[in-house]
């Protein structure tokens, strides 16, 4: 259980990351700005061949984290990309949709709870939420209590 | 003035007819041809991530049992493998065959349930009777092991709940004898069947290049050549101590997709009476006190695909997110490969192929019961009074009479 494939890789990639850490031997994060984040889930998914997983959202009061999670399933080990959003007021980050479908209800339901913007998604609209859901009303941020 | 032709939609849904779960398939045809299909879901939001976070880290189990009925040992195994990944912590080895023996369970009740509904669907009811049948004994065990038939609620962080009495190993031996001999006619019954064949072959074909695209999982991916098995690739549990195979069929139609189904269940027999044999003595759980700060992520094979959850934890005792992705939300997508082109009657087929799991695909949404009010039944009874009242007056109908019927 390695994650060579990615370290013998990711000094291409270098100048887009803020850091790279590895908690456990079979687990990696690759920490980046929002901005950068298409070009790393791009190396991750086209140049690696990493199978994508899901992406998690999530407040993190100061910030937006958005949590894109691969699986190596040669080497059983799991690399999450953490893209920051720092942008509070208008929250955006380039869509991962047109490089993998299978992403497209995820950036959906993202953008239904926490009101993330997902650039150049070809079909932004609302999945989970109700039709008659107020607009502005994420909620998965952390003022919306239950 | 330029004049537009519009497709005839055809509505599947909200209620799904035939696997009578709430989804709304709308089909785009021309003729028999589908030529583009849209869904709309979340008819049945529970709000499962959001409550996570308000329970603290060993009520959270109970709740992810609930994300679905059939995939109740998966999803809190999931749960704990990553809770279990922030804190380091190891459970006994007899907890971990207990693990791996309680999900082989409900990987063959599983796939048993879904070739009965699949001969259900292509109105081939014989099949749908026997595979509920032999699956009977299969939830008795799973009752006797854990309490429940489904939301068994036995494993914990550190651990398992309930151990698996040395005195029923003997039972459940008996027992899965009986259910490898009736699965193997099945099997055999549905793989030599001509009809079926013809049916199931070449229908929904969802290539390898496509299943990889939609990141597909489970036997979704495997029918479609697609070797992934999260117990062999990043084994958890006893699954590195076990022999056994990934089934994987190259064709990606239904009927790759049934064969993969069918011969799985032949596999976890086989997993269960290993585990059963090797099954070490000790106890099933170790002492947790506190969950540190961190994030971990689990994932386990369900029946369905690979179930995978993240859980951060800032040191208190609750997560301060867990976000859960089910199988079937990776897999239902993949409708867009594999139904556009398909004639009505095969869609409905494909659909149904990777084995959907509407429950676990949907699980949030929160209710904010200070901005829209929340009808209880008098309510209802009195607003369904008043209406009826108010057309009686606007329609003003003669007075109805019985003898004049």
């Amino acid at each position: 259980m390695t994650q060579r494939p990615i370290r013998d890789r990711i000094s291409e990639i270098a100048d887009k990351l803020i850091r790279v850490e590895q908690p456990r031997p079979n687990r990696m994060m690759l920490l980046c700005e929002a901005c950068n984040s298409f070009e790393v889930n791009r190396f991750l998914f086209s140049e690696l061949g990493l199978r994508f997983v899901i992406v998690t959202g999530i407040d993190a009061e100061d910030s937006f984290e958005i949590l894109y999670h691969y699986s190596n399933d040669h080497t059983g080990c799991l690399a999450t990309v953490k893209a920051f959003i720092r942008d509070r007021e208008n929250p955006a980050i380039e869509s991962v949709t047109p490089l993998i479908p299978g992403a497209e209800w995820i950036e959906r339901e993202v953008h239904d709870i926490l009101g993330i913007d997902f650039v150049h998604h070809p079909n932004l609209k609302r999945l989970i939420l109700h039709d008659d859901w107020p607009q502005g009303v994420y909620p998965l941020r952390k003022e919306v209590r239950t | 003035m330029k004049q537009t032709l519009k497709k005839p939609i055809l509505a599947v849904g909200p209620f799904h007819p035939l696997q009578e779960e709430m989804e709304f398939y709308q089909l785009t045809i021309e003729g028999e041809k589908v030529v583009d299909i849209d869904v709309r879901l979340s008819y049945n939001h529970r709000g499962i991530e959001k409550l996570s976070e308000t329970l603290q880290f060993d009520q959270v189990p109970f709740l992810v049992s609930r994300v679905c009925g059939i995939c109740s040992a998966s999803h809190p195994l999931a749960y704990i493998q990553a809770v279990e990944e922030i804190a380091g912590i190891t459970p006994p080895d007899r907890a971990m065959y207990v693990r791996v023996i309680i999900n082989e369970l409900e990987r063959i009740h599983s796939h048993l349930l879904w070739v009965g509904l699949g001969g259900h669907f292509i109105g081939y009811d014989t099949v749908f009777m026997w595979a509920w049948k032999y699956r009977e004994p299969v939830l008795d065990l799973l009752e006797e092991i854990t309490g429940n038939r489904n939301n068994y609620g036995n494993v914990k962080v550190g651990g398992c709940r309930e151990d698996i009495p040395d005195e029923l190993i003997p039972k459940i031996n008996v027992e899965l004898d009986g259910i490898e001999k009736k699965t193997e006619m099945l099997t055999k019954a549905v793989l030599d069947d001509p009809v079926l064949h013809a049916r199931l072959k070449g229908v929904g074909v969802l290539s390898k290049a496509n299943a990889v695209a939609y990141a597909v999982t489970g036997p979704t991916a495997r029918g479609s050549g697609l070797g992934i098995d999260v117990r062999r690739d990043d084994p958890y549990a006893a699954y590195g101590d076990l022999d056994w195979k990934v089934i994987v069929q190259p064709e990606g139609d239904v009927f790759a997709k049934a064969v993969v189904r069918l011969l799985e269940t032949l596999e976890s027999v086989k997993i269960i009476r290993e585990a059963l044999k090797k099954l070490p003595k000790g106890p099933v759980a170790v002492e947790v006190r506190e969950i540190p700060p961190g994030e971990g992520c689990g994932h386990a094979e369900a029946p369905r695909g690979e179930t995978f959850h993240y859980v951060r934890s800032d040191g208190g005792n609750r997560p301060v997110r867990h976000k859960i992705r089910a199988p079937s939300y990776v897999n239902v997508p993949s409708f867009k490969a594999s139904c556009i082109g398909q004639d009505i009657a095969d869609v409905t087929l494909t659909l149904a192929a990777v084995d959907p799991c509407y429950s676990c695909t949907e699980r949030l949404a929160v209710v904010d019961s200070r901005r829209h009010p929340i009808a209880d039944h008098e309510m209802l009874l009195r607003l369904s009074r008043e209406k009826t009242a108010r057309l009686i007056k606007e329609m003003d109908p003669p007075p109805f009479k019985l003898e004049d019927c």
